[in-house]
């Protein structure tokens, strides 16, 4: 290697370790200021580490706001409502893709019609029509309006559109039902798309701020990010408890990304996930 | 019946019972409430149980003179004109930085890509109290850099745009990093090492080859990151509610507004159409450009 390679080798490094620090700079803060007194937070001048860590900040954060259910909540949430969208997303994805019955071409494009249709334009009818159906301030509203995207269903029909026919074929000779080539055949084979849906809705449903500040009102129904949320309105000045709160809530995505990175990755990478 | 009927009938309804499940779901809880959404955008309806009165377009022609719904619709443009560039280059530059076989590749990649996936209200009140304008330590560092009045961020309608922005492209860039990570994957060495034949360097190589191969790629990404940007709104209401005043009020806020803070769920439906009708265009150019680019590639 010659000195100009070298040379640009570690522009390279220099270049990319400050970004990625920048990148880190406000979960570090978040993280240090968990663990300040809320005026520590704001001292000038700025000092990084807290002198006494208040651990105690993140016993507390559970006793001024219903914080616990909030976490059950939002665990129940993201829980059913994942499940509900994967298992039927494949169900669909696998009629679609490999079973030829008919009306299958008309009821597909049906999905495809609302493929371009961001939720931000039809969130008030839906909301209009969830109340009628007194399906508002529910988590059973919230799980009904997010559990069927035609994306899941468009995901998965590309992925079971990728098992070769004379395999099912194979499978329907040797006698298998439809519904046992679905579960021994097709699912195993699509296993990788599943992980991508699986991690995908589990972090939009956990992060979802919008649906659950429409949807409800009650305390006792109310999400993490609402409860984090509430947080700040209610005690505004409080900042370390605040920061301390929004470790926790970020937490479990963390372990999930930590464990799921590559299908992140190879979701985003083979393009089937929208940003 | 025959029993070719028979077996046809058995196949439609084993297709059936597959599609059923999701599609009454999807149609009940999205197919329906975008057709819905049509039928509002004429109407004038409080959301109560009171009848819906059809009004024509007048929702249309209300929306042409209301200052807060042109603000709204300048201010998403802006938002956009200046995120998707900068998220763009951003991405594209980090994509190609690590796809010089960096070592600790997978932590670098960690770094730029977990902002994308944690959640808008935590970040939003940590870029708050960054960015808060008299004990942030932004501007304390900007203040021992020598800047004397540095700008009030949020608090100043000059400025509270540009804190959107910049904490769009921090959270969004790492999605497209992948994007263009997964395309240079796909670029040949053959035509580097042709290139280095030449006497091509490292800028050259970047100019010459590796953008021009990009090129599907970034319209791909101009595409999602144009939508994504017309239907901003969580960051927004996180970090600025769309204030100081209107000055980070974007089109999704005007919706919200219409229907949930005034009731007007026939009006908010029309100015959500007008959201539609620019995604659509967005998309229609996608189709073009897809046929277009699948010739390229």
């Amino acid at each position: 290697m010659n000195t100009k390679t070298l040379k640009s080798r570690a522009i390279v490094y220099g270049v990319l370790t400050i970004l990625a620090v920048g990148m880190v700079i406000p979960f570090v803060w978040m993280l240090l200021a968990s663990f300040k007194t809320s005026n520590e937070v704001f001292s000038i001048p700025m000092k990084l580490l807290p002198k006494v860590w208040h651990r105690e900040n993140y016993q507390e954060i559970w006793k001024k706001i219903p914080l616990l259910t909030f976490f059950v909540n939002t665990t129940k949430l993201t829980f059913i409502t994942t499940v509900v969208q994967v298992l039927t997303s494949c169900f669909a994805a696998y009629g679609f893709a490999k079973v030829k019955f008919k009306g299958r071409d008309i009821l597909f494009v049906i999905y495809v019609t609302t493929i371009a249709v961001p939720w931000q334009v039809y969130m008030v009818p839906q909301f209009a029509l969830m109340g009628k159906m007194h399906l508002t301030n529910s988590h059973l509203g919230l799980i009904l309006m997010q559990a069927f995207s035609a994306f899941g269903v468009f995901l998965m029909r590309q992925f079971m559109l990728g098992i070769p026919g004379e395999l099912l074929e194979a499978a329907r000779i040797d006698g298998l039902n439809e519904y046992g080539i679905f579960a021994r055949i097709a699912l195993p084979l699509v296993k990788p798309g599943i992980a991508t849906l699986i991690i995908f809705t589990f972090v939009n449903i956990w992060n979802d701020f919008m649906g659950p500040m429409i949807y409800i009102n009650s305390t006792e129904l109310k999400t993490i990010q609402l409860g984090i949320r509430m947080f700040i309105s209610q005690y505004g000045a409080d900042y370390a408890l605040i920061m301390a709160a929004s470790v926790c809530s970020l937490i479990p995505i963390l372990i999930i990304f930590m464990l799921c990175q590559r299908w992140f990755i190879e979701g985003i990478a083979a393009g089937g996930v929208k940003g | 019946m025959t029993s070719r009927q028979k077996r046809e009938l058995k196949t439609n309804l084993v297709g059936y019972s597959f599609v059923i499940p999701n599609f009454i779901g999807y149609f009940i809880f999205i197919f329906v409430p975008v057709c819905f959404s049509f039928v509002l955008s004429v109407m004038k309806w409080d959301g109560s149980d009171a009848p819906m009165q059809f009004v024509g377009f007048q929702n249309f022609v209300k929306l042409a003179s209301d200052s807060t719904f042109i603000i709204s619709f300048k201010n998403t443009i802006w938002y956009a004109v200046f995120t998707v560039p900068l998220t763009l280059v951003a991405s594209l530059l980090i994509a190609v930085m690590l796809n010089s076989k960096i070592k600790g590749i997978v932590a670098y990649r960690t770094a730029f890509f977990f902002p994308y996936v944690a959640s808008l209200v935590a970040v939003g009140a940590v870029w708050n109290m960054l960015f808060q304008p008299e004990f942030g330590p932004i501007n304390e560092i900007l203040r021992a850099l020598g800047v004397a009045n540095p700008p009030k961020w949020c608090a100043s309608t000059d400025w509270a745009m540009w804190v959107v922005i910049i904490v769009s492209v921090w959270k969004y860039m790492g999605y497209y990093m992948v994007v263009y990570l997964a395309a240079l994957q796909g670029i040949s060495h053959d035509l580097y090492e042709a290139a280095e034949i030449d006497g091509a360097t490292g800028l050259k190589k970047l100019r010459y080859i590796t953008i021009p191969m990009l090129t599907p790629t970034t319209f791909f990404v101009v595409i999602m990151l144009t939508i994504q940007c017309f239907k901003v709104f969580d960051l927004i209401y996180v970090m600025t509610g769309g204030g100081p005043g209107r000055a980070t009020n974007v089109l999704v806020n005007h919706i919200y507004n219409a229907a949930f803070v005034d009731f007007k769920f026939g009006y908010a439906s029309a100015s959500a159409l007008v959201l539609f009708a620019m995604v659509l265009v967005i998309t229609l150019i996608q189709l073009w450009g897809e046929k277009k680019f699948t010739d390229f590639v």
